[in-house]
């Protein structure tokens, strides 16, 4: 085992699926994923573990597939998390400069961030990620690096996600119970950004939604740096409970005929198209009105991206976005999805693509693998960084995500 | 269902609900002030009327009398368009009284000329200030004459068409169920009771923290959609044979057509109230039967403790049925309404059939918000103090929770927290939310 390249192994413990991704760090400290193991999530509603036994069997059998595949053996991976709990927000810290000649140093930017990152939380919250936007030198704002410049007070603003400490520990537990080691825990709507976005478009302005089976994580950045993330506890599982209850089927049912025939839109030539349901001897049972199915979709969907726009429009954030609206997740395979985004954002829609990590084969391309893949992109950054550190230094999670959300 | 013992004031749907109700005309007057002397005195209410006599009613309801100006405090004359136009005049107050309240119930006897034009413009002013507007109406008898009966349909499609939804109740249904000889007063007592009932059952359905709780959106789905018509019926028993009693009335319910009314309805909120004493066996039961009876549709059942009530059951339904007159709404409803009396025990199954307790489970039915055999049970377990999860808590402790045990049954999201934004429950679905009508 000496030998073997470092790998990172990314774990998305989903609402639908549970995915592990392995990566090798390459020589040029690029990643390469040389592995996915899956397995069906059935402990987790809405991206929270509430089976615990279930979930350890689930993230068990994903993880040795993975192992598998990629010949290597797991001992410690990046966890995603995500819930109805997590909440981002921005915050901005002060400090006045104590040194005589009024040069910024290294010593005042980290004593600024210290003070950004002292928010008031109930204790049962927990800070999950720091993230460092930009500096602002005796008010004046923009400023990506002060030291060395002169000043009377250096503030810096920067965006803060946490959560609910108890319900945090849920996945790390059912982890931590199968003798696998964290190496860091991640907000799985960020993980999903970094495997979508490219440098260019965190620069021109992108909004990443994931929609996944029990939540929808979405994430803005402008001009490099992270803006807004938030998590709506409601996905595909949503879309499939709606249609049961009014369509009057069972939700199993309910679930094959949203992949069957389902729509983000109901196009008018639709209109008294009829499904035929046929029992286990195929004698025709129910008919289901095709426009009521879409209509039942399309108003849970645009909802979701109303939910967003407002919640974006608030902070007058929707204007930043000039690159466009990147959709992943398994919901962003809906025939029609980016035009009804399209309407809600007016903004440039596209699927995203994972395949920006190098080496990636395109079989891999899944938008369900959004998470899983940018939790190993994550981790490869953060090895990277820590194999780059002298010896005594220590690695923050600020500086680890200055590096990957913020300016390269 | 909630994994923990909920606190009291962290309800799923966060706020509870404000319901008002206003009485409109003369009998709508009548039926509130009846109320107001009841348990629903707790709910805020207004009556409203062109005649000036209704100041003299005692009643702890507001009054206010409509079109002083026009008609001097002396009535209509039976005319619905001074009811309109007084009602216009007095909107301001009316909006007033309608803010912020999420359901309000608008009663009114059809056929005169307050109610029959009065309570589209209150409905209206109620819808627009927010509010669920949910009429309940009495119909006239057939010996009030044409005129009335017209008048009265005319009212009725007016007011489906400003109401979220009508409930009727024709006066010339009680015909069968009361002797020949029984005073107009006292059929009017009879009818004025039967709305009482059914306000009661919706209003404890949606406001008692039950064991099931009826979320107000599926009210709002069952009732909503125009091409249904909506009715109701209550019954209540007590003693051994119970279930099977409250079942039998609430079938014999003139308004239910013999049963045939659960047979047609695509949707049945079924509200039950039971003493401490209710058992897993007898909601089962109930539902078992009432399952059998609404070959169509969908049932919803909501479940709550009345802790007075020891013996006691109480059976409260709202029925939907898709409206086969709605198309030629010229077709005379009361015509439909005088079906040839049947002697009942002849075309009448058993209701309760005890051989027959095991339902076949071929017909589609979804699972949410339909509470399952297994959830019923566990909540009823949870009462006795028999599960896991609350043998921790004294039973002392327990027996004043359970009323609150709030348990939404919520299909795929039973096991977790409900999503709520901004006050709105994210796992009703959105058309239900956004009262849309599939049809
Ligand atoms: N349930 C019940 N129905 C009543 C009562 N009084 C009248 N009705 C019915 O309601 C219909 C309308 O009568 P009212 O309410 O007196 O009329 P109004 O709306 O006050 O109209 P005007 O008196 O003509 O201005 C009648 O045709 C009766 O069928 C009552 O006390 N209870
Ligand atoms: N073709 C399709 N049409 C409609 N829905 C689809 C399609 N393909 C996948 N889905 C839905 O996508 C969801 C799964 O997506 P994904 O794997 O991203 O979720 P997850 O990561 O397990 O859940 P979460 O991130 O919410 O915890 C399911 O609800 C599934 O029904
Ligand atoms: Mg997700
Ligand atoms: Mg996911």
């Amino acid at each position: 085992m000496f030998e073997t390249t470092p790998i990172v192994v990314g774990l998305d413990i989903g609402t639908s699926k549970v995915c592990a991704v392995v990566g090798e760090i390459n020589d040029s400290g690029g990643l390469n994923i040389v592995g996915v193991g899956q397995s069906k999530s059935r402990g987790v509603r809405k991206g929270e573990v509430v089976d615990a036994t279930l979930a350890g069997e689930d993230i068990r059998n994903a993880i040795v597939e993975a192992e598998q595949m990629a010949d290597t053996e797991i001992r410690s991976v990046y966890l995603g998390v995500t819930g109805g709990h997590i909440r981002g927000l921005n915050n901005r810290g002060f400090h006045p400069v104590v040194s005589n000649d009024r040069e910024i140093t290294d010593d005042d930017v980290q004593d600024v961030i210290k003070n950004a990152r002292a928010i008031n939380l109930p204790a049962e919250n927990k800070v999950l990620h720091v993230i460092r936007q930009l500096f602002l030198v005796d008010g004046q704002d923009g400023i990506v690096n002060p030291v060395g410049m002169f000043g009377a007070s250096v503030a810096v603003d920067v965006h803060v996600v946490h959560g609910n400490l108890n319900r945090l520990q849920n996945p790390i537990r059912a982890v931590k119970n199968l003798q696998l080691e964290i190496e860091d825990v991640v907000f799985s709507g960020l993980a999903s950004s970094l495997a979508l976005l490219n440098n260019h478009q965190k620069e021109m302005g992108s909004l990443v939604i994931d929609i996944g089976a029990g939540t929808t994580e979405f994430v803005v950045y402008s001009n490099g740096i992270i803006k807004h993330t938030g998590v709506i506890a409601v996905g595909g599982d949503h879309l499939s409970n709606d249609l049961a209850y009014g369509l009057k089927v069972p939700l199993s049912r309910a679930e094959q005929l949203k992949i069957d025939h389902g729509s983000a839109l109901v196009e008018p030539e639709i209109k008294g198209h009829t499904i035929t349901l046929t029992n286990d001897l195929g004698i025709p049972e129910k008919t289901i009105n095709l426009e009521h199915l879409r209509r039942i979709m399309s108003l849970r969907l645009g909802e979701i991206f109303q939910l967003i726009a407002k919640e974006l429009d608030q902070s007058d954030l929707l204007s930043h976005v000039r690159e466009g609206v990147f959709l992943t997740g398994g919901c962003s395979r809906i025939p029609g999805i980016e035009t009804l985004a399209n309407q809600s954002f007016h903004l440039p829609v596209t699927l995203g693509k994972t395949n920006s990590i190098s080496g990636l084969k395109s079989a891999l391309d899944q938008p369900e693998f959004a998470a899983a893949i940018g939790l190993a992109r994550f981790g490869s950054f953060e090895m990277r960084k820590r194999s780059q550190e002298k010896p005594g230094l220590q690695t923050t999670i600020t500086q680890t995500f200055k590096n990957l959300f913020g300016r390269s | 269902m909630r994994e923990s013992i909920p606190d009291l004031n962290s309800g799923s749907s966060s706020q509870p609900l404000t319901i008002k109700i206003i009485g409109v005309g003369g009998a709508g007057s009548n039926v509130v002030a009846e109320m107001q002397r009841s348990d629903l005195g707790a709910i805020p209410a207004l009556i409203l009327h062109t005649n000036s006599r209704i100041l003299n009613l005692d009643t702890k309801a507001q009054k206010m009398v409509l079109g002083a100006r026009r008609t001097h405090g002396l009535g209509t004359g039976g005319d619905p368009e001074i009811g309109r136009a007084a009602t216009e005049d007095q909107e301001e107050p009316l909006r007033q009284f309608c803010q912020g309240a999420d359901l309000i119930f608008i009663v009114a006897g059809l056929g005169g000329g307050t109610g029959t034009g009065a309570a589209p413009v209150v409905a209206r002013v109620a819808k627009d200030s927010g509010a669920l507007a949910l009429a309940v109406v009495a119909l006239p008898f057939d010996f009030e004459g044409n005129r009335r009966t017209k008048q009265a349909q005319v009212g009725l499609v007016n007011l489906k068409s400003a109401a979220d939804a009508v409930i009727c109740l024709p006066n010339q249904k009680l015909f069968h169920i009361l002797d020949e000889q029984t005073p107009v007063t006292e059929t009017f007592a009879a009818s004025n009771d039967l709305m009482t009932q059914g306000v009661r059952g919706i209003w404890q359905m949606l406001t008692r923290t039950g064991l099931i709780n009826v979320d107000f959106s599926y009210l709002r789905s069952v009732v909503h959609d125009r091409h249904t018509e909506s009715m109701f019926a209550s019954a209540e028993a007590r003693g051994e044979a119970r279930v099977r009693e409250v079942l039998d009335r609430l079938v014999a319910s003139p308004l239910l057509e013999e049963g045939r009314v659960l047979q047609e309805s695509s949707d049945v909120l079924v509200s039950l109230v039971g003493g401490p004493d209710l058992t897993i066996t007898e909601v089962n039961k109930i539902m078992e039967q009432l399952n059998r009876r609404v070959t169509e549709g969908q049932l919803i059942l909501g479940a709550a403790i009345d802790p007075t009530q020891t013996g006691c059951i109480r059976l409260t339904i709202v029925a939907s049925r898709p409206n086969r007159d709605l198309a030629g709404q010229s077709v005379p409803e009361l015509s439909r309404l005088s079906p040839p009396p049947t002697l009942k025990g002849e075309i009448e199954a058993p209701f309760f059939d005890e051989l027959t307790v095991n339902l076949s489970q071929s017909r589609f039915k979804a699972p949410p918000p339909a509470t399952t055999p297994e959830n019923t049970e566990l909540l009823l377990q949870q009462l006795n103090g028999q599960s896991d999860r609350t043998r921790r808590h004294s039973s002392k402790r327990l027996k004043q929770e359970m009323f609150n045990l709030e348990i939404v049954s919520k299909g795929r999201f039973e096991k977790s927290e409900p999503t709520i934004h901004h006050g709105e429950d994210l796992d009703v679905p959105t058309y239900i939310r956004r009262g849309v009508v599939l049809n």
